[in-house]
């Protein structure tokens, strides 16, 4: 048995831990000066965290083990998924047997926990929050699922490693099916980790907002987990259209000695896709709830035709 | 240029062309309409000269320069500025379900891929995969005419019709003969007069571009 | 004589582009018609004598079929500038049209014409459908020519369902040339429908079917067949009646033409009654739904487009029967139609004209108003509903007696349909030309030539069918087995 998948593998997990925060650092700081103002600088989030850290945790009399429970699953489900998304290398052990799909149904249970801490405490936030992100869920996962099995078509497997095997070494460039896999992808990631259009991060607007809302009661360690744990989604799903769509520069099976050129080129991409989400971010306004329909309906739709074009044009 | 390469190319401005079309069928605005029109006549143009350089067909030139210079500068152009001395620009349509459409869509999309599949098997030409994508244009914008209810939209889901029956010629057969291809933008070209004419004649008649209005020929009962 | 066929329409429009608004306006239309019939004539006495020839370098195809419905398409465009000179005389003074849309008027007739010429005369199935679309553009103005809001309504709606309709049948072509292309190689030539009909059984089967599904879409909204005809009631009724007369009696004829052409290339290349089948459908349910619907209709011209409706649903019904009675039949009856109808939208022209008003509750005493419109009306829809001795009773007898043979269960189905179309154009009419004469009715001088010499030729040929005729309509027939 090879050890080095196994050391690239907490190699991976810890630095997706580490560099999570300075993600989100990174867009609210690009955000701060596309709009003119003074950002709190690339370590805020860590600062935000720690502080969190080191309150004292509040809870609702009626708080059920549901609300105490869930920001540790949040937290656990997110560092799996961090696990299956290969960042570095392809060679990644848990990938053969965790799937994509297992990567969905991960956020699933993540959302469907959320949701229900929502509304444990019974306050009418967090009920109308976990309605609306239901909502959004049962809209975006169909689409997500569409827009994954066109990658996973073109690349004839489900596991993330196979697929980004393909890719990697694929001769064609221009694919149409990977082109509007790609766009719907972008559509949900927006939805899923909550950015504008959809969702606002930075809102606490009692009719906008959507996650917020859910974990409105959440305080110290527990916000901390929950914070932490949102800045590894952003920073996952980031790295899983990254992967999945443009893989070049990722060390391939068995070559560590490139491992840390392909840190350093993971760091140059996701610079550049913060940058793009700032710039996506700023140039949207927010939509109306009712719109969504219509938002994730296009993202569905264009994982459809990703899926059509696959097979009438390649 | 090689073959492959350029019929990947192909293949992703056909693809471009389908998403142009879906574009249109859910775009509300009148502008963001002429817009996706006008991108979807320069993709076409575009695709029919990377075949006509492929195939070594050269009177596919021309009819690259005729699409350009009808679809992407005359008709929008000409639509702009109906639009504009209209005052319609402002006008959005709100009757239409979005999602219903687009799964109409699809599902249109893949009758056509069915359709065209007797067909594919029996060409041999780099473009044969997108005559089904041709189709689905020529179906989508038959749906748009079906599902909006404004004279402008209307007469740029007739254009996008236009537009995939000149895909479908250049995909199924390099392109008609000359003379057809000439005689069909000659058509194009009056149809644009005409309807423009109409618009003011709607215009004054009913206030408004809304077909809707036009309810009054229906059989007595 | 061919060139001069074509040409001499393209030069009146051009001309009455410009001096269409004049006194001598109609005369040039009418002189510019009568040129056309003649150069019509000698080209048919060409055929005639030589058989089928082509011209201007493959370029124009001339047979049996298609000449004899350029000889009936110019001499009834000839007769219809005859009746549009007092009519639109008529409807100037009344203040419906001012002097750019005389000229208007009178140029796209023209244009109407040589787009139809060109749909017959072309040996380019490419073209053809060019000339198709354009024969639908010239008209759509002229169906709004009054600009009331109905107007524009049933033209916008024709323009809308004829353009949609007509890119079906395009992208039927399109198929075809795929088709051919595999056969004759690239270019012009494999588009020829002299080349085409020669090789057709070598055409790819399946492809031809798809082929033919789109244009019989295409090609029969123009038609007129139901469930495709929504348009035609409303463009016939809303527009000038010369308009309606042309496009009732030979625009619905020229898109019949080009569905029976594409008819031929698809039996050829099937061996199978498929394509022949779809238009007996399409046909029969024509029939019927037209038949029913003239029932309920209180609008004159309405009810005559309708009736258009039908006969063309006879029509094509006939051909996708096929067989040398049927399709002699169909021949004969797309001709005794077209001269029966357009005579009946003169008279028609007349009447509401008289009456100020299109509605039939408000036609009355027309026998004693004017006895030629009402004699003529009412011989005309004698003619129309197929009573004898006029020439649509021979040709739906034949029809009716190809149908018992070849296809006996529908032959209720058609005799239902005749039956209430003869019921509903009775009753309508008897209430028109009978009666005293009311206090609205203004005499008027009518077109009495078109109505006559369309009615005579009905008759004649009800009675006895001329040697040259006969023969040319058995070649035709050969042609279109």
């Amino acid at each position: 048995m090879k050890v080095y998948p196994y050391i690239i593998e907490f190699l991976q997990i810890a630095i997706f831990l580490g560099i999570a925060p300075a993600f989100t650092g990174w867009v609210r700081m690009l955000k701060c000066w596309t709009q003119g103002r003074t950002s709190a600088g690339l370590f805020q989030p860590y600062r935000d965290i720690m502080k969190l850290f080191s309150k004292d945790v509040i809870l609702a009399d009626n708080a059920s083990w549901i609300f105490r429970f869930t920001p540790y699953l949040i937290f656990g489900t997110a560092v799996l998924a961090g696990g299956i998304v290969p960042m570095l290398s392809i060679d990644l052990p848990i990938t053969s047997t965790a799937d994509v799909i297992v990567l969905v149904a991960l956020f699933a249970i993540a959302r469907f926990f959320t949701a229900l801490a929502g509304m444990d405490i019974g306050t009418a936030f967090g009920g109308m929050g976990s309605s609306r992100e239901m909502t959004i869920a049962s809209l975006a996962e169909p689409a997500m699922l569409m827009a994954i099995f066109t990658v996973s078509l073109a690349s004839k497997s489900t596991s993330l490693s196979q697929m980004v095997h393909v890719i990697y070494s694929g001769q064609s460039v221009l694919r149409p099916s990977l082109v509007f896999a790609l766009l719907a992808f972008i559509l949900i990631a927006l939805a899923e980790t909550g950015r504008i259009p959809v969702d606002n991060p930075a809102t606490h607007l009692e009719l906008t907002m959507i996650h917020e809302a859910m974990i409105l009661e959440y305080s110290g360690r527990h916000l901390a987990l929950i914070e932490w744990a949102n800045m590894m989604k952003l920073f996952l799903f980031t790295a899983l259209g990254i992967a999945t769509f443009f893989p070049w520069g990722i060390a391939a099976s068995g070559d560590i000695g490139f491992i840390p050129a392909a840190l350093l080129i993971m760091m140059l991409k996701l610079g550049i896709a913060g940058a793009g989400l700032v710039l996506l971010e700023t140039g949207l306004a927010k939509m109306r709830i009712f719109r969504l329909t219509e938002f994730l309906g296009s993202a569905f739709l264009l994982a459809t035709l990703g899926m059509l074009s696959y097979f009438i044009l390649e | 240029m090689n073959i492959n390469i350029a019929a990947q190319i192909n293949s992703f401005l056909a693809a471009l062309v389908l998403l142009t079309a879906f574009g249109m069928l859910v775009q509300r605005r009148m502008y963001g309409l002429v817009h996706l029109f006008t991108w979807q006549g320069l993709f076409l143009s575009l695709n029919t000269a990377i075949v006509g350089y492929v195939a070594g067909r050269h009177h596919l030139y021309i009819s690259s320069v005729l699409t350009l210079a009808l679809k992407v500068i005359l008709l929008p152009y000409i639509l702009h500025v109906l639009i504009q001395r209209l005052k319609v620009h402002k006008e959005v349509e709100t009757v239409i379900n979005v999602p219903m459409t687009m799964l109409i869509g699809i599902a249109l999309v893949i009758f056509s891929y069915h359709l065209m599949s007797p067909v594919r098997e029996l060409s041999n030409l780099v473009t044969r995969s997108t005559l089904a994508v041709a189709l689905a244009t020529v179906m989508i914008g038959l749906l748009m005419m079906i599902t909006r209810k404004h004279a402008v939209t209307q007469i740029i889901g007739f254009l996008a019709m236009e537009n995939g029956l000149f895909f479908a010629a250049t995909s199924a057969t390099y392109g008609m003969p000359l003379v057809v291809e000439l005689g069909v933008a000659l058509d194009i070209l009056i149809a644009a007069f005409i309807f423009g004419i109409f618009f003011f004649h709607i215009h004054t008649t009913f206030d408004s571009l809304d077909i809707e209005q036009m309810a009054r020929l229906k059989e007595e009962d | 004589m061919l060139l001069i066929l074509l040409l001499v329409p393209l030069f009146g429009a051009v001309i009455l582009a410009f001096v269409g608004d004049r006194k001598f306006a109609p005369e040039i239309n009418i002189m510019c018609s009568a040129a056309t019939f003649a150069a019509g004539a000698g080209l048919a006495v060409q055929v005639y004598m030589h058989g089928p020839m082509l011209a201007g370098g493959k370029f124009f195809f001339v047979d049996a079929f298609n000449v004899y419905l350029s000889v009936l398409t110019s001499f009834v465009s000839m007769t219809t500038a005859i009746f549009s000179r007092r009519y639109m005389r008529k409807e100037r003074e009344h203040g419906r049209v001012g002097h750019m849309r005389m000229r208007f008027y009178h140029a796209m007739f023209q244009l109407f014409i040589f787009a139809m010429l060109l749909c017959l005369l072309t040996n380019n199935v490419g073209v053809l459908w060019i000339a198709m679309e354009l024969a639908t553009l010239s008209t759509v103005l002229l169906v709004s020519l009054y600009r009331t809001p109905t107007a524009i309504e049933a033209a916008w709606k024709y323009f809308i369902l004829c353009g949609v309709g007509i890119a079906q049948a395009l992208f039927g072509t399109v198929l075809l040339y795929f088709a051919a292309e595999r056969v004759l190689g690239e270019g012009g030539e494999a588009l020829l429908w002299t080349n085409l009909s020669r090789i057709s059984g070598e055409l790819e089967p399946t492809v031809l079917s798809l082929a033919f599904v789109f244009l019989m879409v295409g090609y029969g909204t123009k038609v007129g067949l139901v469930p495709l005809h929504n348009w035609l009631p409303d463009a016939h009724s809303e527009g000038p009646t010369p308009i309606s007369a042309v496009l009732s009696g030979l625009l619905l004829n020229i898109a019949l033409y080009a569905l029976v052409r594409c008819k031929v290339l698809v039996d050829g290349a099937t061996g199978t009654h498929h394509a022949g089948n779809i238009m007996m459908g399409f046909g029969l349910l024509s029939i019927l739904v037209a038949a029913f619907s003239l029932l309920r209709q209180k609008d004159i011209k309405r009810m005559f487009s309708y009736s258009s409706i039908e006969h063309m649903g006879i029509a094509t019904f006939a051909f996708g029967l096929g067989g040398t009675v049927a399709t002699f039949g169909a021949l004969l009856h797309m001709l005794v139609h077209s001269l029966a109808k357009s005579a009946i939208f003169f008279t028609v022209g007349h009447a509401s004209q008289m009456h100020r008003t299109q509605e039939m509750d408000k036609i009355k005493g027309l026998f004693r108003g004017n006895p030629l419109v009402g004699w003529g009306l009412m011989l005309g829809v004698m003619a129309i509903v197929g009573l004898p001795p006029f020439g649509i009773f021979t040709s739906e007898f034949l029809i009716l007696t190809a149908t018992m043979k070849n296809a006996p269960l529908l032959t209720p189905f058609l005799l239902l349909g005749l039956a209430v179309a003869f019921a509903a154009l009775f009753r309508r009419v008897q209430s028109m030309v009978a009666g005293d004469v009311p206090s609205y009715q203004k005499p008027m001088k009518a077109a009495h030539v078109p109505v006559l010499l369309h009615m005579a030729l009905v008759l004649v040929i009800g009675i006895y069918m001329p040697d040259f005729l006969n023969k040319w309509f058995h070649t035709a027939v050969e042609l279109l087995k």
